[in-house]
């Protein structure tokens, strides 16, 4: 088993605490874990990318090669085609659908769109509107991660798990309501057709 | 945007991480090399920050361990200064590491190349963070040449446990040898996270001088001497490199190719192989100077050699030779493999002639979202001013520097002219006003300031140049993630101390609210005929926002 997985975003949109989850339940699962983070000068408001690779077997790149990427899991919808070469023919696009507009050119959100379903096997969900309903704004990366899970191969609960222990020093009412949101992207994805 | 939050959960994770998996910590590659210092019982580590070489230091100072111990742990004012105090502590014979990106090593070059003549004491590191593919720098430099250079022993890790237990080995060697030991690190490895085992920890060293007095008294007569030492020493350097267990060849049955990697890109070789079983011996370097009777080996097994190296292509070039007229080698010289950039796998797929995969191109409606200044950020409104002080001149007169400040380089500000290396904006501007550029300009952070901005004011008040210098005291060390800045409120009298006319020394606050006196304050400096420095102060938003976090935690708790 492995999952290769590019996650994907705007520096501040909080991938690297999708990454901590998935990792913790990877670990917890027994699993191996590589990943490549970025730091410096890409995070004031450039694109951001991590890879995240877990596999029941020693992994040996750092790096995940192009076409064989398992998921792209994105916070933003044209940072989700950014790293399309990595995607395998077989791999998954996941995105959040609101676009984080910090630059003059951006493009037109139907385009996006176009590209995005143009991927049969995408799930595609506002997460910033899922999250504010749930009166958490801030917790639109735990929607978006809920929305991958079932493609992780991952137990969900694992993952449940990892954001509570992510969360637990910032106090019950953070955790539920970042359990919330993973559970609202969870259920949207479990909704459609797989 | 925020730099902030990311930083915050990053170390969330990493303390979540330590913390569920006890036997092995996930750690970034500078995280392993940190706790391994702590571990291998260092009493200071020096360094100024610099992509991808930060964490290293960063780790030490939040380390309740490394306080515990007492481990001298503080940014230093630049490389050089870092060098030298790591120099010092091993005089005094204690362990001690230095870290710095690639480009600080050229910062830190003279004390680095002579303490190889001087030889440590008590156990020296230095690491040295190279950035293949410039994802945060100005040049991809690679600092072996800088070991090979000094004539030092060469570590070059290529997974995160490797650097581990590098350091240990290291500050083994370099004890055992009496030499410092440069420590080689890529981007990928600083910045990637894996599993890693700890060793025992081991004691700090106490106080002892070198037996000899006169070790560092690198006197022509005395240097002499040194140097015959450290040329002898090659040869020991070389034996450790062939029985130290980071070189290992690896049979192969198809010995018409044999591959030799470094550090990381054995990695990628081996990413092709999903079963992990390669025909074709392996050579897999990690330290130099090479073992001459292992690279021999692999030389005479096959009939042609592949050379993967995350870097420049040193390796590749030494065997080779100048002539070329011996074996065939393939790697960056001959085009196998690009010759810049970082490595990858498909890089790796392509050189072997083996499958190489790659998914759907980039739509064309995806566009470039490059890194901007946060909202708010002081040197937008320093920016903004200046561009509009400098409206009635022509083009071109901005000498910058490195730091957020470099942003100003791009749309909507197009407020610089250069920026090649840190402190040179204000020696470039002195360089245009002889030359007769007036105004000439130059801006600078209040960090890169300290670093290597002093000396050229100094020659600007020698010479009474013509330049305006405006110093953005955001009071931090921005770009890298907001680490103290040296001359924290002593900016002026610095100023003042190296004999700038105090007259126009000039503090603004670079805020809309007050553009109009900001606007009238640079035009005035600019046509003054000598030395100018304006100071606009406002602290970074990022680390205001932390500070009014941590202060908001301290009162609650
Ligand atoms: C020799 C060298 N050392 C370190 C760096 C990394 N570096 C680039 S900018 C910078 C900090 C700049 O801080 P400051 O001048 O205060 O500007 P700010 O980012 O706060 O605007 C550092 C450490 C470098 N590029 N070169
Ligand atoms: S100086 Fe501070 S506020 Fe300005 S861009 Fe850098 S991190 Fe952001």
């Amino acid at each position: 088993m492995k999952r290769d997985i590019i996650l994907a975003g705007v520096g501040g949109q909080g991938i690297l605490s999708i990454a901590a989850a998935i990792g913790m339940a990877a670990l917890d699962s027994g699993l191996h874990l590589k990943q490549a983070e970025v730091h410096g000068m890409s995070q004031r408001g450039g694109d951001v990318s991590s890879n995240l690779r877990i596999a029941d077997y020693e992994i040996a790149s750092d790096l995940i090669p192009f076409g064989q990427a398992d998921l792209i899991i994105s916070v933003e919808p044209m940072e989700s085609l950014r790293y399309l070469p990595y995607l395998s023919e077989s791999g998954w696009l996941i995105t959040n659908t609101k676009p984080f507009v910090n630059i003059s050119n951006y493009p037109p959100i139907e385009e996006l769109m176009k590209e995005i379903t143009s991927f049969e096997k995408h799930v595609a969900l506002d997460a910033d509107e899922l999250a504010k309903g749930l009166g958490s704004a801030r917790s639109a990366n735990m929607v978006v991660l809920g929305a991958a899970t079932p493609y992780l191969e991952i137990p969900a609960e694992k993952i449940r798990e990892a954001i509570r222990k992510i969360f637990s020093r910032k106090g019950d009412d953070v955790i539920k309501l970042n359990v919330d949101a993973f559970e609202a992207g969870y259920g949207f994805a479990a909704g459609q057709p797989g | 945007m925020p730099v902030n939050r990311d930083f915050h959960r990053f170390v969330l994770f990493s303390k979540s991480l330590n913390f569920i998996s006890m036997a092995k910590l996930m750690l970034l590659g500078d995280e392993a090399i940190a706790q391994a210092a702590i571990d291998a019982g260092i009493s200071g580590i020096y360094a100024y920050p610099g992509t991808p070489s930060t964490e290293i230091t960063e780790f030490v100072i939040n380390s309740r361990q490394a306080k515990e111990g007492e481990i001298h742990a503080r940014w230093s004012v630049n490389e050089k200064t870092a060098m030298e105090a790591a120099l010092g502590m091993s005089y005094a014979g204690k362990r001690a590491m230095v870290c710095m990106k690639h480009v600080g090593l050229n910062v830190a070059a003279d004390a680095f190349v002579n303490s190889a003549i001087t030889g440590a004491n008590g156990g020296l590191i230095v690491v040295a963070a190279d950035d293949p593919s410039m994802h945060s720098s100005q040049n991809e430099q690679d600092s072996r040449f800088y070991g090979k250079f000094a004539m030092l022993p060469v570590l070059e890790p290529s997974n995160q446990q490797e650097a581990y237990d590098m350091v240990l080995y290291g500050f083994d060697l370099s004890e055992k040898l009496g030499t410092p030991v440069l420590l080689r690190i890529t981007t990928r490895l600083a910045h990637s996270r894996s599993g890693v085992m700890r060793m025992p920890v081991r004691d700090q060293n106490v106080v002892k001088l070198p037996a000899n007095l006169r070790q560092f008294i690198l006197l022509p007569a005395i240097a002499r001497k040194q140097y015959k030492t450290l040329i002898a020493k090659q040869h020991d350097f070389e034996a450790m490199s062939e029985t130290g267990g980071f070189n290992q060849l690896i049979a192969g049955t198809d010995q018409s190719l044999g591959i030799i990697t470094t550090g990381i890109a054995y990695n990628y070789l081996m990413e092709n192989y999903p079963d992990r079983r390669v025909p074709f011996p392996i050579l897999k370097i990690g330290q130099y100077p090479l073992p001459k009777s292992i690279v021999e080996k692999i030389y005479t097994q096959c009939n042609s050699l592949l050379i993967l190296e995350e870097g420049y292509p040193v390796v590749e070039e030494m065997l080779r030779g100048f002539m070329n007229n011996g074996k065939i080698i393939h790697g960056r010289l001959d085009g196998t493999v690009p010759f810049d950039g970082e490595l990858n796998p498909n890089i790796v797929a392509v050189a072997l002639g083996l499958n190489n995969t790659r998914g759907r191109e980039v739509p064309p409606v995806v566009v470039g979202r490059p890194p901007s200044l946060c909202k708010g950020c002081p040197h937008i409104y320093s920016y903004n001013a200046l561009n509009q002080a400098l409206e009635t001149w022509s083009k071109g007169r901005v000498f910058s520097d490195i730091g957020c400040y470099t942003l100003g380089a791009l749309e909507p500000f197009n407020a610089i002219n250069s920026c090649v290396d840190m402190g040179a904006s204000i020696t470039m501007a002195k360089g245009a006003a002889d030359a007769g550029l007036n105004p000439a300009v130059a801006v600078i952070g209040d960090s890169t300031f300290t670093h290597s901005g002093i000396t050229g004011l100094i020659d600007c008040v020698n010479d009474n140049s013509a330049v305006t210098i405006l110093i953005l005291d955001n009071e931090t060390t921005g770009m890298t993630g907001g680490q103290e800045s040296a001359a924290l409120g002593r900016i002026e009298s610095i100023c003042i101390g190296v004999g700038v006319d105090p007259n126009h020394i000039i503090t603004l606050n670079p805020s809309p609210k007050y553009h109009e006196e900001n606007l009238s304050a640079i035009k005035r400096e600019l046509d003054y005929q000598g030395v100018s420095v304006i100071v606009p102060r406002r602290e970074c938003i990022q680390t205001a926002t932390r500070n009014l976090k941590l202060a908001k935690k301290v009162k609650a708790e």
